[in-house]
């Protein structure tokens, strides 16, 4: 991670300063969702975001994508402003739900963003098998999304996120609605995939197992208002598997996550308390 | 194929049974109690009457057929046209979507009255407009509701590959508003008929299959009476089957699929 991002003369995939965010700014229910971030995510890095309900996460994530304006500070993509990144698709995205179309194929599905950036229709479903083959599920192309598990409609959500090869990945707790085993079997995929297509990504989760196992680094945030109160450098090496969820220096780190996340309270939790005191 | 035979011979033969047993009871129950043919006729009877009267009915089921379906293109192409300028234009949605409810919610039927004083006597355009009034209701509501009601996740996504407004249209809410064009039609298709056939009740030229009814219940005709409801039921039942094979056909998707694989 370099300050400038030019010490191997690529720009940083993601450069988040003097960053806040208040809803409904100047009204009485005014909410400061985030305030004071400031990251720098260098290309090839994986860095999940992770903290209690309200504190910011996810509207830290949808900053940096551009579906939301910041109130102050700045959000770079790629050297470039947030809102030049989005119209460029710098990024592919994925959320907690899979969001696929259901009147669309998987194989449409996964075509989507090359069709909007006007590829031909040869390529762009040679693309889509391509990307289909990376996640595993090439025989489903002409499958709609219903006759797919949670798990296959997720990979196809990943598939279609990289389709046209973005560099940055944004992910909002992609793994949230899914089993425990299919989340661990997901996380190692995604690893792979990650690897192969040399992809940054920054990752939302409220788990602290997912964060350690995925992450390069792991940003600790606490509501009220939203902030980032900690950063874990994890190296657990390139080639994570089963083993590496039962290796010590795992646990070493899930422990420094979870001392990091002690004390922060989820958000409402006083307000409530201090609401039921005050009334008459 | 045989599982699949079998599982659509499974679906049909339970109301088969049922309409079997119950048209046997009716029959049995106007033998054995004697009921007079003015109070309930029998179901032969009735079948003696639509077989000797096939001519006649079908005659008066053009007429009826042709107004409701009049009514169903002429309010399904208004209803979607307006449908379409709700999602657009906020300010359009705010005055008109409660204006559409509450009439909605009004008997419309009192508006044939109106109607027929507005047109010449031999006219059918009061009927007509009667149906596409009925129509236009249903659709705009429920593809109004289709092109609006996008979950945020997709419009998340559409943002983020920088795609316009048109394109959001055309490319997530007009495919996300067709099963629900065809919700609409399933139950106005049906909903033009009956319309067309009570709006005949309220006066004007006594050809549709409606006045048909009232004018052979006055003469005491039931048998006759209730062939033509009979052909009222085949007309609907006929508009309403048209409606479900168009959804089939244009939602290759699968859609309808498995909405019947929920059912």
């Amino acid at each position: 991670m370099s300050e400038d991002g030019a010490a191997d003369g690529r720009a940083n995939a993601v450069e988040v300063r003097g960053l806040a965010k208040v809803f409904n700014a100047g009204r009485p229910d005014a909410v400061e969702a985030l305030v004071d971030i400031d990251l720098i995510i260098a290309p090839g890095e994986f860095v999940s975001l992770i903290g209690p309900s309200g504190c910011g996460k996810s509207t830290q994530l949808r900053l940096i994508a551009n579906l939301t304006e910041p109130t102050t500070g700045e959000v770079r993509v790629n050297g470039k402003p947030a809102r030049t990144a989005r119209l460029d698709q710098d990024y592919g995205m994925a959320f907690q739900q899979a969001g696929l179309f259901e009147w669309r194929s998987v194989a449409k599905n996964v075509e989507l963003p090359l069709e909007l950036k006007g590829w031909d229709r040869a390529k762009r479903r040679q693309r889509a098998l391509e990307m289909l083959e990376l996640v595993k599920l090439p025989e489903f192309a002409g499958h709609f999304p219903w006759q797919l598990s949670g798990g296959m409609q997720q990979r196809v959500a990943i598939a279609r996120a990289l389709a046209a090869h973005p560099p940055l990945l944004l992910m909002d707790e992609p793994f949230g609605a899914l089993d425990e085993m299919t989340r661990e079997h997901m996380q190692t995929e995604l690893l792979r995939i990650c690897g192969e297509t040399s992809t940054t990504v920054v990752f939302v989760t409220h788990s602290i197992p997912e964060a350690v196992f995925l992450s390069t680094r792991v940003v600790v945030m606490s509501p009220r208002p939203g902030r980032i109160t900690d950063v874990v450098e994890v190296e657990l090496g390139p080639r994570r598997g089963v083993d590496t969820r039962e290796a010590e220096a795992f646990f070493t780190k899930v422990t420094e996550v979870r001392e990091a996340l002690r004390g922060i309270q989820p958000a409402g939790i006083e307000p409530d308390i201090e609401q039921v005191v005050d009334e008459p | 194929m045989t599982r699949s035979r079998r599982r659509l011979f499974g679906l049909i033969w339970p109301p088969v049974v049922f309409g079997v047993a119950f048209l046997a009871i009716w029959e049995t129950a106007v033998n054995v109690f004697d009921f007079q043919p003015y109070f309930l006729p029998a179901p032969s009877a009735i079948w003696d009457a639509f077989r000797s009267n096939t001519a006649l009915i079908w005659e008066a089921t053009k007429v009826s057929g042709l107004n409701a379906l009049i009514g169903l293109v002429l309010g399904t192409a208004i209803g979607v046209g307006m449908a379409f300028l709700l999602a657009r234009f906020r300010l359009a949605d705010d005055l008109m979507s409660p204006l559409a409810v509450a009439l909605n919610a009004v008997p419309i039927f009192v508006l044939v009255a109106v109607f027929n004083n507005m047109y010449p006597v031999t006219s059918e355009v009061p009927r007509r407009l009667m149906a596409t009034l009925v129509v236009y209701f249903i659709v705009l509501i429920n593809v109004a509701r289709g092109l609006r009601e996008v979950g945020s996740v997709y419009l998340d996504l559409m943002r983020s590959y920088a795609a316009s407004d048109v394109t959001v249209l055309r490319k997530v809410r007009v495919p996300h508003a067709v099963p629900y064009l065809f919700t609409a039609l399933k139950i106005a298709a049906p909903a033009s008929v009956i319309t067309a056939f009570v709006s005949e009740y309220f006066g004007g030229l006594q050809n549709g299959l409606g006045s048909r009814i009232v004018s052979n219940i006055a003469l005491s005709n039931n048998a006759e009476a209730w062939a033509y409801v009979l052909g009222a039921c085949l007309l609907g039942l006929a508009f309403f089957l048209t409606a479900a094979v168009l959804e089939r056909v244009a939602t290759p998707g699968g859609v309808g699929a498995r909405e019947r694989d929920r059912a």
